[in-house]
């Protein structure tokens, strides 16, 4: 298994609970390509209908931020609270 | 013989019956986690599918026998299924060889089904073939994969469809059982869902660069009790622990 493990790519999984709702991460499945990943992230994370639609993409096309970031990044100016982009309410996923 | 629907029914529930058991053996072995995953869902819906068939086989019987004790009460030569659904597991590329003509076989019969007079029988028609769509999703990637993929992939793949292929000539099987029922549409003309099969399984293993071999097809035994060895071997397995504890709950 592990030899297989080594060659299979990890995708990040990101399911869709109902219309109209934004995908969320579910969590990664490794597989050989795009359809195989939809299909294998189908039979991990929606199997019993939790999701309308599911997203796969492979993890390292993802750029995270590092803890390194935490201050730069997310200390907010709590100041003004006008600036957060969650101060004007919409419709989420709208 | 037995009630003509009776009899159908088992045929149909049995060949999911002993093709499930067959891919339940992947669990805890397939080649890699997902798959494995993958495997044993697979294994569940065609369970679940038999289940459905063989309780509807005891009502229409009426005589108290439900799904445990048609699935686990009765001996080699009272199963139905198709010898193609008893083969051993094999390796990967001949579980997903079978799959894939099964799956593909399953797709246009639960199709048919669907669409029978006999009510129950249809809606369980139609709710299997909702599952079995994805079934040949699932497999016919996999062809893909393996017939085009490797050397070695695709020597399996095709040395799993050269052993396969003859067995496939059971799907179509008909007798009195089936004239009977398609006399008042229950049942639909098996002889039709050839060219439609023969179309998705052609269409697929072409692209998947794998060959269909020439040569005699099989005779379908299954469908009247006379099996391979195999089937013994799997029953045993299958039954031992309902045959040791009678009657027992969880």
């Amino acid at each position: 298994m592990s030899q297989a493990r080594d060659r299979w790519p990890l995708w990040e999984v990101f399911t869709q609970p109902k219309d109209g709702a934004p995908h969320e991460h579910a969590g990664s499945v490794h597989a050989p390509d795009a359809e195989l990943a939809l299909q294998n992230a189908r039979d991990t994370y929606a199997r019993r209908g939790e999701a309308v639609n599911i997203w796969v993409v492979p993890s390292e096309a993802i750029s995270a931020s590092t803890p390194e970031d935490v201050g730069p990044f997310f200390d907010p100016g709590n100041d003004k609270p006008y600036r957060h982009p969650q101060f004007y309410k919409g419709a989420k996923g709208g | 013989m037995a009630e003509p629907l009776v009899e159908y029914l088992l045929r149909l529930g049995d060949d999911r019956l002993v093709l499930g058991h067959r891919l339940s053996e992947w669990c805890g072995h397939g080649p890699i986690l997902e798959e494995d995953i993958a495997l044993s869902n697979l294994a569940l819906d065609l369970i679940g599918h038999a289940s459905l068939f063989l309780e509807l086989a005891g009502t229409v019987e009426g005589q108290g026998r439900d799904q445990d004790a048609l699935a686990y009460w009765r001996d080699e030569h009272e199963f139905r299924n198709l010898e193609l659904c008893e083969l051993p597991r094999g390796d990967f590329g001949f579980t997903m060889v079978r799959q894939f003509l099964f799956d593909a076989w399953s797709l246009h019969l639960l199709e048919a089904l669907s669409r029978s007079t006999h009510a129950d029988l249809g809606a369980i028609a139609a709710k299997a073939h909702k599952e079995t769509r994805y079934h040949v999703r699932h497999s016919s990637e996999w062809m893909l994969r393996l017939g085009d993929g490797t050397e070695e992939s695709h020597r399996r793949a095709q040395a799993a469809l050269d052993e396969l292929w003859p067995w496939t000539g059971g799907f179509a099987y008909q007798d009195q059982v089936d004239q009977t029922l398609r006399a008042t549409g229950i049942a639909p003309d098996l002889s039709q869902l050839v060219a439609p099969w023969d179309a998705t399984v052609r269409g697929i293993l072409a692209k998947a660069t794998l060959v269909i071999p020439d040569g005699p097809m099989r005779m379908a035994g299954g469908r009247f009790g006379r099996h391979t060895e195999h089937l013994g071997h799997l029953l045993a397995e299958m039954q031992i622990v309902a045959r040791s504890h009678p009657g027992a709950r969880w």
